[in-house]
Protein backbone atom coordinates (compact mmCIF):
# COMPACT_ATOMS: atom_id res chain seq x y z
CA UNK A 1 0.00 0.00 0.00
CA UNK A 2 1.20 3.35 -1.13
CA UNK A 3 -0.08 5.74 1.14
CA UNK A 4 0.35 9.89 0.11
CA UNK A 5 -0.29 12.26 2.73
CA UNK A 6 -0.85 16.53 1.59
CA UNK A 7 1.69 16.57 -0.97
CA UNK A 8 2.43 20.05 -1.95
CA UNK A 9 5.02 20.58 -5.72
CA UNK A 10 5.91 23.66 -7.24
CA UNK A 11 8.32 24.37 -10.03
CA UNK A 12 8.99 27.92 -9.86
CA UNK A 13 6.03 30.11 -9.27
CA UNK A 14 3.80 27.34 -10.81
CA UNK A 15 2.02 25.01 -8.25
CA UNK A 16 1.21 21.68 -9.73
CA UNK A 17 0.16 19.85 -6.55
CA UNK A 18 -1.69 21.29 -4.01
CA UNK A 19 -1.87 19.28 -0.90
CA UNK A 20 -2.93 15.57 -2.42
CA UNK A 21 -3.49 12.75 -0.19
CA UNK A 22 -4.71 9.32 -0.77
CA UNK A 23 -4.25 5.64 -0.52
CA UNK A 24 -3.25 3.48 -3.52
CA UNK A 25 -4.43 -0.22 -2.20
CA UNK A 26 -2.16 -3.27 -2.64
CA UNK A 27 -3.22 -6.05 -5.38
CA UNK A 28 -5.72 -2.90 -6.65
CA UNK A 29 -5.11 -1.12 -10.00
CA UNK A 30 -4.72 2.53 -8.59
CA UNK A 31 -5.73 4.96 -11.37
CA UNK A 32 -4.87 8.09 -11.75
CA UNK A 33 -6.77 10.26 -13.74
CA UNK A 34 -7.47 14.31 -15.10
CA UNK A 35 -6.93 16.77 -17.54
CA UNK A 36 -3.75 17.57 -19.21
CA UNK A 37 -1.84 20.19 -16.51
CA UNK A 38 -3.46 18.68 -13.99
CA UNK A 39 -0.64 17.35 -11.96
CA UNK A 40 -0.91 13.46 -12.58
CA UNK A 41 2.64 12.65 -14.41
CA UNK A 42 3.88 15.41 -11.45
CA UNK A 43 2.64 12.53 -8.96
CA UNK A 44 3.64 9.93 -10.65
CA UNK A 45 7.23 10.90 -10.22
CA UNK A 46 6.90 12.00 -6.96
CA UNK A 47 5.81 8.88 -5.98
CA UNK A 48 8.81 7.57 -7.84
CA UNK A 49 11.05 9.72 -6.14
CA UNK A 50 12.50 11.69 -9.58
CA UNK A 51 10.47 14.81 -7.90
CA UNK A 52 11.09 15.40 -4.15
CA UNK A 53 7.34 16.97 -2.73
CA UNK A 54 7.63 20.63 -1.20
CA UNK A 55 5.53 19.27 1.60
CA UNK A 56 4.23 15.73 2.74
CA UNK A 57 4.94 12.48 2.78
CA UNK A 58 4.61 9.43 0.45
CA UNK A 59 4.86 6.22 2.54
CA UNK A 60 5.60 2.69 1.21
CA UNK A 61 3.83 -0.15 3.18
CA UNK A 62 5.14 2.29 6.42
CA UNK A 63 8.17 3.47 5.02
CA UNK A 64 8.25 7.27 4.98
CA UNK A 65 10.50 7.90 1.53
CA UNK A 66 11.64 11.28 2.83
CA UNK A 67 13.34 9.61 6.19
CA UNK A 68 14.97 7.14 4.22
CA UNK A 69 18.85 7.54 3.52
CA UNK A 70 20.45 7.08 0.29
CA UNK A 71 20.82 3.31 0.17
CA UNK A 72 17.75 2.81 1.28
CA UNK A 73 15.93 4.70 -1.02
CA UNK A 74 17.74 3.04 -3.50
CA UNK A 75 16.82 -0.38 -1.96
CA UNK A 76 13.32 0.61 -2.15
CA UNK A 77 13.67 1.30 -5.69
CA UNK A 78 14.54 -1.87 -6.90
CA UNK A 79 11.12 -2.90 -5.04
CA UNK A 80 9.46 -0.74 -8.01
CA UNK A 81 8.85 -1.48 -11.95
CA UNK A 82 7.94 1.05 -14.07
CA UNK A 83 6.74 1.07 -17.24
CA UNK A 84 7.01 4.70 -18.78
CA UNK A 85 5.12 6.43 -21.73
CA UNK A 86 7.63 5.93 -24.47
CA UNK A 87 8.69 2.46 -22.65
CA UNK A 88 12.03 3.72 -22.03
CA UNK A 89 13.55 0.57 -23.27
CA UNK A 90 17.21 0.51 -23.75
CA UNK A 91 17.94 0.91 -27.59
CA UNK A 92 21.35 -0.59 -27.60
CA UNK A 93 20.30 -3.69 -26.26
CA UNK A 94 18.24 -6.51 -27.42
CA UNK A 95 14.56 -7.45 -26.14
CA UNK A 96 15.77 -10.46 -23.90
CA UNK A 97 18.81 -7.95 -22.53
CA UNK A 98 16.12 -5.64 -21.51
CA UNK A 99 14.14 -7.76 -19.70
CA UNK A 100 17.21 -9.34 -18.06
CA UNK A 101 18.84 -5.82 -16.76
CA UNK A 102 16.82 -5.84 -13.52
CA UNK A 103 17.98 -9.46 -12.74
CA UNK A 104 21.59 -8.48 -13.66
CA UNK A 105 22.25 -5.44 -12.27
CA UNK A 106 20.34 -6.64 -8.58
CA UNK A 107 20.45 -10.19 -8.25
CA UNK A 108 23.65 -13.14 -8.20
CA UNK A 109 21.72 -15.45 -10.16
CA UNK A 110 23.70 -17.26 -12.81
CA UNK A 111 22.87 -16.62 -16.38
CA UNK A 112 20.94 -19.80 -17.15
CA UNK A 113 18.90 -18.90 -14.32
CA UNK A 114 18.42 -15.22 -15.83
CA UNK A 115 17.32 -16.59 -18.96
CA UNK A 116 14.89 -19.10 -17.62
CA UNK A 117 13.17 -16.10 -15.63
CA UNK A 118 13.30 -13.82 -18.78
CA UNK A 119 11.75 -16.44 -20.60
CA UNK A 120 9.24 -16.98 -18.35
CA UNK A 121 7.99 -13.37 -18.20
CA UNK A 122 8.15 -12.92 -21.83
CA UNK A 123 5.64 -16.09 -22.16
CA UNK A 124 3.56 -14.14 -19.76
CA UNK A 125 3.52 -11.02 -21.92
CA UNK A 126 2.62 -12.99 -24.71
CA UNK A 127 6.47 -12.02 -26.23
CA UNK A 128 8.11 -15.24 -27.31
CA UNK A 129 9.06 -14.12 -30.99
CA UNK A 130 11.52 -11.50 -30.08
CA UNK A 131 14.40 -12.36 -27.94
CA UNK A 132 16.85 -11.62 -30.14
CA UNK A 133 15.17 -8.28 -31.48
CA UNK A 134 16.43 -4.28 -30.33
CA UNK A 135 13.83 -2.20 -29.41
CA UNK A 136 13.69 -0.52 -33.33
CA UNK A 137 12.70 -3.44 -34.75
CA UNK A 138 9.01 -4.29 -32.69
CA UNK A 139 6.00 -2.55 -32.63
CA UNK A 140 4.97 0.22 -29.86
CA UNK A 141 2.81 -2.32 -28.42
CA UNK A 142 4.99 -4.96 -28.40
CA UNK A 143 7.28 -2.38 -26.95
CA UNK A 144 4.94 -1.82 -24.14
CA UNK A 145 4.68 -5.46 -23.65
CA UNK A 146 8.56 -5.53 -23.23
CA UNK A 147 8.51 -2.54 -20.76
CA UNK A 148 5.95 -5.23 -18.53
CA UNK A 149 8.25 -7.66 -19.11
CA UNK A 150 11.15 -5.46 -17.57
CA UNK A 151 8.86 -4.14 -14.92
CA UNK A 152 7.84 -7.17 -13.23
CA UNK A 153 11.12 -9.34 -13.62
CA UNK A 154 12.60 -8.84 -10.29
CA UNK A 155 9.02 -8.93 -8.83
CA UNK A 156 8.12 -5.83 -7.49
CA UNK A 157 5.82 -4.31 -5.25
CA UNK A 158 5.09 -2.05 -6.69
CA UNK A 159 4.17 -0.97 -10.54
CA UNK A 160 3.54 1.81 -11.76
CA UNK A 161 2.67 3.00 -15.40
CA UNK A 162 2.52 6.03 -17.08
CA UNK A 163 0.10 6.23 -20.12
CA UNK A 164 0.37 2.47 -20.69
CA UNK A 165 -2.19 2.89 -23.82
CA UNK A 166 -0.72 6.09 -25.38
CA UNK A 167 -0.20 5.61 -29.08
CA UNK A 168 -1.72 2.09 -29.36
CA UNK A 169 -4.82 0.88 -31.16
CA UNK A 170 -7.89 0.09 -28.92
CA UNK A 171 -7.34 -4.23 -29.40
CA UNK A 172 -3.78 -3.73 -28.26
CA UNK A 173 -4.66 -1.38 -25.74
CA UNK A 174 -6.95 -3.97 -24.04
CA UNK A 175 -4.36 -6.09 -24.14
CA UNK A 176 -2.14 -3.92 -22.09
CA UNK A 177 -4.90 -2.95 -19.67
CA UNK A 178 -5.76 -6.82 -19.00
CA UNK A 179 -1.90 -7.78 -18.74
CA UNK A 180 -1.52 -4.96 -16.31
CA UNK A 181 -4.83 -6.31 -14.13
CA UNK A 182 -3.80 -10.14 -14.89
CA UNK A 183 -0.39 -9.44 -13.57
CA UNK A 184 -1.31 -6.92 -10.34
CA UNK A 185 -3.49 -9.66 -8.99
CA UNK A 186 -1.49 -12.65 -9.73
CA UNK A 187 1.24 -11.29 -7.52
CA UNK A 188 -0.99 -9.05 -5.23
CA UNK A 189 1.17 -5.71 -5.68
CA UNK A 190 0.24 -1.99 -5.43
CA UNK A 191 -0.12 -0.93 -9.12
CA UNK A 192 -0.59 2.78 -10.06
CA UNK A 193 -1.62 3.64 -13.50
CA UNK A 194 -1.47 7.53 -14.75
CA UNK A 195 -4.00 7.62 -17.98
CA UNK A 196 -6.41 9.44 -19.14
CA UNK A 197 -7.76 7.04 -21.58
CA UNK A 198 -11.52 6.47 -20.27
CA UNK A 199 -11.53 2.77 -21.43
CA UNK A 200 -8.63 1.76 -18.86
CA UNK A 201 -10.95 3.75 -16.20
CA UNK A 202 -13.98 1.46 -17.53
CA UNK A 203 -11.95 -1.82 -17.88
CA UNK A 204 -9.44 -1.98 -14.91
CA UNK A 205 -10.39 1.48 -12.52
CA UNK A 206 -11.06 -0.50 -9.40
CA UNK A 207 -9.62 2.69 -7.33
CA UNK A 208 -10.06 5.90 -9.39
CA UNK A 209 -8.16 9.20 -7.81
CA UNK A 210 -9.27 12.20 -10.17
CA UNK A 211 -6.95 15.29 -10.30
CA UNK A 212 -8.12 18.39 -10.79
CA UNK A 213 -5.79 21.53 -11.24
CA UNK A 214 -2.97 20.00 -8.76
CA UNK A 215 -5.80 18.94 -6.02
CA UNK A 216 -7.85 15.72 -5.54
CA UNK A 217 -11.54 16.28 -6.71
CA UNK A 218 -12.68 12.49 -6.24
CA UNK A 219 -12.13 9.11 -5.31
CA UNK A 220 -14.01 6.06 -6.21
CA UNK A 221 -14.30 2.78 -8.40
CA UNK A 222 -15.42 2.67 -11.78
CA UNK A 223 -18.69 1.01 -10.82
CA UNK A 224 -19.38 4.55 -8.64
CA UNK A 225 -17.83 6.41 -11.59
CA UNK A 226 -21.59 5.66 -13.32
CA UNK A 227 -23.40 6.93 -10.54
CA UNK A 228 -21.41 10.01 -9.46
CA UNK A 229 -23.02 13.36 -9.55
CA UNK A 230 -19.79 15.33 -9.10
CA UNK A 231 -19.89 17.67 -11.82
CA UNK A 232 -15.92 17.43 -12.15
CA UNK A 233 -15.25 14.15 -13.52
CA UNK A 234 -19.13 13.56 -15.28
CA UNK A 235 -17.47 16.49 -17.30
CA UNK A 236 -13.98 14.63 -17.59
CA UNK A 237 -15.88 11.00 -18.20
CA UNK A 238 -18.23 11.75 -20.09
CA UNK A 239 -17.21 14.38 -22.71
CA UNK A 240 -18.05 11.87 -25.20
CA UNK A 241 -21.33 11.51 -26.95
CA UNK A 242 -20.67 7.14 -26.48
CA UNK A 243 -19.49 7.26 -22.74
CA UNK A 244 -22.88 9.42 -22.37
CA UNK A 245 -25.27 6.89 -23.61
CA UNK A 246 -22.82 4.13 -21.77
CA UNK A 247 -23.63 6.15 -18.82
CA UNK A 248 -27.41 6.39 -19.93
CA UNK A 249 -28.10 2.71 -20.20
CA UNK A 250 -26.30 1.72 -16.61
CA UNK A 251 -28.67 4.35 -14.64
CA UNK A 252 -31.27 2.98 -16.70
CA UNK A 253 -29.89 -0.59 -15.53
CA UNK B 1 25.12 35.60 -15.65
CA UNK B 2 28.32 34.97 -13.48
CA UNK B 3 25.95 33.08 -10.75
CA UNK B 4 24.26 30.78 -13.39
CA UNK B 5 28.32 29.93 -14.54
CA UNK B 6 29.05 29.60 -11.20
CA UNK B 7 26.39 27.35 -10.62
CA UNK B 8 26.88 25.09 -13.68
CA UNK B 9 30.65 24.63 -12.52
CA UNK B 10 29.14 23.60 -9.06
CA UNK B 11 26.69 21.53 -10.61
CA UNK B 12 29.59 19.94 -12.44
CA UNK B 13 31.86 18.90 -9.81
CA UNK B 14 28.56 17.73 -8.04
CA UNK B 15 28.43 15.24 -10.68
CA UNK B 16 32.18 13.95 -10.75
CA UNK B 17 31.66 12.98 -7.08
CA UNK B 18 27.76 11.00 -7.86
CA UNK B 19 30.34 9.53 -10.95
CA UNK B 20 32.12 7.55 -8.01
CA UNK B 21 28.95 6.77 -5.64
CA UNK B 22 27.68 3.10 -5.47
CA UNK B 23 29.60 1.24 -7.99
CA UNK B 24 27.23 -0.85 -11.18
CA UNK B 25 28.32 -4.36 -10.37
CA UNK B 26 31.46 -5.37 -11.69
CA UNK B 27 30.19 -8.12 -14.09
CA UNK B 28 27.92 -5.23 -15.92
CA UNK B 29 30.45 -2.90 -15.84
CA UNK B 30 32.99 -4.57 -17.44
CA UNK B 31 30.79 -4.91 -20.66
CA UNK B 32 30.69 -1.61 -20.62
CA UNK B 33 34.10 -0.75 -20.63
CA UNK B 34 34.87 -2.71 -23.56
CA UNK B 35 31.69 -1.10 -25.53
CA UNK B 36 32.86 1.89 -24.39
CA UNK B 37 36.45 1.32 -25.34
CA UNK B 38 35.54 0.27 -28.72
CA UNK B 39 32.81 3.12 -28.87
CA UNK B 40 35.64 6.04 -28.29
CA UNK B 41 38.90 4.54 -28.62
CA UNK B 42 38.93 1.78 -32.09
CA UNK B 43 36.53 4.17 -33.62
CA UNK B 44 38.60 6.83 -33.10
CA UNK B 45 41.90 5.75 -34.62
CA UNK B 46 40.92 5.96 -38.57
CA UNK B 47 41.02 9.52 -38.22
CA UNK B 48 43.24 10.14 -35.95
CA UNK B 49 45.69 8.24 -37.90
CA UNK B 50 44.25 10.28 -40.72
CA UNK B 51 44.63 13.35 -39.59
CA UNK B 52 48.49 13.07 -37.80
CA UNK B 53 50.12 11.64 -40.72
CA UNK B 54 48.61 14.62 -43.13
CA UNK B 55 49.27 17.22 -40.98
CA UNK B 56 52.64 15.64 -40.04
CA UNK B 57 53.33 15.99 -43.50
CA UNK B 58 52.12 19.51 -43.86
CA UNK B 59 53.90 21.08 -40.90
CA UNK B 60 57.37 19.48 -42.32
CA UNK B 61 56.25 21.05 -45.92
CA UNK B 62 55.54 24.22 -44.08
CA UNK B 63 59.00 24.20 -41.72
CA UNK B 64 61.00 23.81 -45.05
CA UNK B 65 58.96 26.09 -46.72
CA UNK B 66 59.96 28.38 -44.32
CA UNK B 67 63.71 27.89 -44.20
CA UNK B 68 64.95 29.71 -46.55
CA UNK B 69 68.21 31.12 -45.36
CA UNK B 70 70.85 28.77 -46.70
CA UNK B 71 72.58 29.16 -43.23
CA UNK B 72 70.06 27.19 -41.63
CA UNK B 73 70.46 23.46 -41.69
CA UNK B 74 67.67 21.35 -43.10
CA UNK B 75 68.18 18.84 -40.03
CA UNK B 76 65.88 21.48 -38.36
CA UNK B 77 62.50 20.34 -40.41
CA UNK B 78 62.90 16.74 -38.56
CA UNK B 79 63.11 18.85 -35.17
CA UNK B 80 60.39 21.72 -35.67
CA UNK B 81 58.36 18.72 -36.87
CA UNK B 82 59.06 16.06 -33.83
CA UNK B 83 58.51 19.21 -31.44
CA UNK B 84 55.20 20.55 -33.06
CA UNK B 85 53.66 17.32 -32.83
CA UNK B 86 54.63 16.00 -29.40
CA UNK B 87 54.24 19.06 -27.71
CA UNK B 88 51.16 20.55 -29.04
CA UNK B 89 49.42 18.62 -32.50
CA UNK B 90 49.38 15.45 -30.64
CA UNK B 91 48.34 16.08 -27.41
CA UNK B 92 45.86 19.79 -27.85
CA UNK B 93 44.62 19.68 -31.43
CA UNK B 94 43.75 15.93 -31.78
CA UNK B 95 41.89 16.17 -28.18
CA UNK B 96 39.80 19.85 -30.18
CA UNK B 97 39.03 17.08 -32.76
CA UNK B 98 38.20 14.66 -30.24
CA UNK B 99 36.05 17.30 -28.45
CA UNK B 100 33.76 17.05 -31.81
CA UNK B 101 34.30 13.87 -32.42
CA UNK B 102 33.71 11.82 -28.97
CA UNK B 103 32.24 14.77 -27.25
CA UNK B 104 28.93 15.04 -29.64
CA UNK B 105 28.36 11.41 -29.80
CA UNK B 106 28.80 11.21 -25.61
CA UNK B 107 26.33 14.16 -25.53
CA UNK B 108 23.92 13.18 -27.75
CA UNK B 109 23.74 9.28 -26.72
CA UNK B 110 23.45 10.32 -23.19
CA UNK B 111 20.93 13.23 -24.26
CA UNK B 112 18.81 10.89 -26.22
CA UNK B 113 18.63 8.65 -23.04
CA UNK B 114 17.82 11.93 -21.44
CA UNK B 115 14.91 12.22 -23.97
CA UNK B 116 13.65 9.07 -23.83
CA UNK B 117 13.06 8.82 -20.34
CA UNK B 118 16.03 5.85 -20.35
CA UNK B 119 18.12 7.74 -17.67
CA UNK B 120 14.56 8.43 -15.40
CA UNK B 121 14.69 4.17 -16.01
CA UNK B 122 17.45 3.58 -14.94
CA UNK B 123 17.20 5.89 -11.70
CA UNK B 124 13.75 4.42 -10.69
CA UNK B 125 15.12 0.47 -10.99
CA UNK B 126 17.62 2.30 -8.14
CA UNK B 127 20.95 2.32 -10.75
CA UNK B 128 23.78 4.94 -9.87
CA UNK B 129 22.90 6.46 -13.51
CA UNK B 130 25.74 8.74 -13.47
CA UNK B 131 28.21 5.57 -12.29
CA UNK B 132 26.82 3.87 -15.09
CA UNK B 133 26.64 6.01 -17.73
CA UNK B 134 29.89 8.11 -17.37
CA UNK B 135 32.42 6.03 -15.41
CA UNK B 136 33.04 3.20 -18.27
CA UNK B 137 33.60 5.95 -20.04
CA UNK B 138 36.41 7.63 -18.14
CA UNK B 139 38.25 4.31 -17.85
CA UNK B 140 38.02 4.19 -21.52
CA UNK B 141 39.58 7.20 -21.99
CA UNK B 142 42.45 6.25 -19.89
CA UNK B 143 43.48 4.39 -23.14
CA UNK B 144 43.40 7.91 -25.03
CA UNK B 145 46.94 8.21 -24.51
CA UNK B 146 47.50 5.34 -26.96
CA UNK B 147 45.93 7.19 -28.73
CA UNK B 148 47.78 10.27 -28.88
CA UNK B 149 50.87 8.19 -28.57
CA UNK B 150 49.88 6.34 -31.99
CA UNK B 151 49.03 10.49 -33.19
CA UNK B 152 52.49 11.77 -32.33
CA UNK B 153 54.40 8.65 -34.14
CA UNK B 154 52.23 9.12 -37.36
CA UNK B 155 52.91 12.98 -37.47
CA UNK B 156 56.39 12.51 -37.35
CA UNK B 157 56.20 9.42 -39.55
CA UNK B 158 54.17 11.26 -42.11
CA UNK B 159 56.67 14.44 -41.82
CA UNK B 160 59.38 12.17 -42.63
CA UNK B 161 57.82 10.98 -45.53
CA UNK B 162 56.56 14.19 -46.84
CA UNK B 163 60.29 15.88 -46.12
CA UNK B 164 62.54 13.08 -47.51
CA UNK B 165 60.15 11.92 -50.40
CA UNK B 166 59.49 15.07 -51.57
CA UNK B 167 62.77 17.00 -51.78
CA UNK B 168 62.82 18.92 -48.76
CA UNK B 169 65.56 17.35 -46.76
CA UNK B 170 67.47 13.98 -46.82
CA UNK B 171 65.70 10.99 -44.72
CA UNK B 172 69.09 11.37 -42.85
CA UNK B 173 68.66 15.16 -42.02
CA UNK B 174 65.43 14.50 -41.15
CA UNK B 175 65.71 11.74 -38.57
CA UNK B 176 69.08 13.23 -36.97
CA UNK B 177 67.17 16.43 -36.35
CA UNK B 178 63.83 14.41 -34.91
CA UNK B 179 66.83 12.96 -32.54
CA UNK B 180 68.44 15.85 -31.91
CA UNK B 181 68.13 17.59 -28.58
CA UNK B 182 65.53 15.22 -26.96
CA UNK B 183 64.17 15.76 -23.85
CA UNK B 184 61.95 12.87 -22.62
CA UNK B 185 59.97 14.96 -20.33
CA UNK B 186 58.57 16.64 -23.27
CA UNK B 187 56.97 13.30 -23.56
CA UNK B 188 55.85 12.71 -20.15
CA UNK B 189 54.42 16.38 -20.61
CA UNK B 190 52.29 15.77 -23.38
CA UNK B 191 50.92 12.50 -21.43
CA UNK B 192 49.72 14.58 -18.21
CA UNK B 193 48.29 16.56 -20.92
CA UNK B 194 46.25 13.91 -22.48
CA UNK B 195 45.11 12.19 -19.32
CA UNK B 196 43.59 15.51 -18.76
CA UNK B 197 42.02 16.49 -21.78
CA UNK B 198 40.74 12.86 -21.72
CA UNK B 199 39.42 13.72 -18.11
CA UNK B 200 37.68 16.29 -19.49
CA UNK B 201 36.54 14.61 -23.05
CA UNK B 202 34.77 11.97 -21.04
CA UNK B 203 32.91 14.12 -18.16
CA UNK B 204 31.77 18.15 -19.95
CA UNK B 205 30.02 16.11 -22.91
CA UNK B 206 28.69 13.76 -20.52
CA UNK B 207 27.37 16.89 -18.37
CA UNK B 208 25.48 18.49 -21.16
CA UNK B 209 23.82 15.23 -22.01
CA UNK B 210 22.84 14.43 -18.81
CA UNK B 211 21.42 17.15 -17.73
CA UNK B 212 19.65 18.39 -20.83
CA UNK B 213 16.19 19.12 -21.34
CA UNK B 214 13.53 19.64 -24.32
CA UNK B 215 13.21 17.43 -27.20
CA UNK B 216 15.30 16.12 -30.30
CA UNK B 217 16.11 19.62 -30.97
CA UNK B 218 17.70 20.06 -27.88
CA UNK B 219 19.93 17.08 -28.13
CA UNK B 220 21.69 18.62 -31.20
CA UNK B 221 22.14 22.19 -29.50
CA UNK B 222 23.74 20.30 -26.33
CA UNK B 223 26.33 18.55 -28.16
CA UNK B 224 26.89 22.36 -30.00
CA UNK B 225 27.36 23.87 -26.56
CA UNK B 226 29.06 20.86 -25.11
CA UNK B 227 31.71 20.98 -28.06
CA UNK B 228 32.78 24.37 -27.59
CA UNK B 229 32.77 23.91 -23.64
CA UNK B 230 34.85 21.45 -24.40
CA UNK B 231 37.21 23.08 -26.82
CA UNK B 232 37.68 26.39 -24.32
CA UNK B 233 38.22 23.92 -21.52
CA UNK B 234 41.02 21.83 -23.46
CA UNK B 235 43.12 25.42 -24.59
CA UNK B 236 42.31 26.62 -21.23
CA UNK B 237 44.48 23.68 -19.06
CA UNK B 238 46.47 23.16 -22.16
CA UNK B 239 48.00 27.19 -21.52
CA UNK B 240 47.75 26.01 -17.48
CA UNK B 241 49.71 22.99 -17.86
CA UNK B 242 52.19 24.30 -20.04
CA UNK B 243 52.53 27.18 -17.62
CA UNK B 244 52.91 24.65 -15.14
CA UNK B 245 55.16 21.70 -16.35
CA UNK B 246 57.38 23.97 -18.71
CA UNK B 247 57.11 27.25 -17.59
Amino acid sequence: MIEVKNIEKSFGDSKVLKGVSTVFETGKTNLIIGQSGSGKTVLLKTLLGIHTPDTGTIEFDGRVYSDLDKDEKRELRTEIGMVFQGSALFDSMTVEENVAFPLRMFTNDNKAKIKERVDFVLERVNLVEAHKKLPSEISGGMQKRVAIARAIVNNPKYLFCDEPNSGLDPNTSTLIDNLIQEITKEYNITTVINTHDMNSVMEIGENIVFLKKGLKAWQGTKEEIFRTDNKDIVKFVYSSNLFKKVREAYLKG
Amino acid sequence: MLIRYLSQIGKYFLMLKEIFNKQTKWSVMKKLIFKEIDDLIIDSLGIVCFISFFIGGVVAIQTALNLTNPLIPKYLIGFATRQSVILEFAPTFISVIMAGKMGSYITSSIGTMRVTEQIDALEVMGVNSLNYLVFPKIVALLMYPFVIGISMFLGIFGGWLASAYGGFSTSQDFIAGAQMEFIPFHITYAFIKTLIFAMLLATIPSFHGYYMKGGALEVGKASTVSFVWTSVCIILFNYILTQLLLG
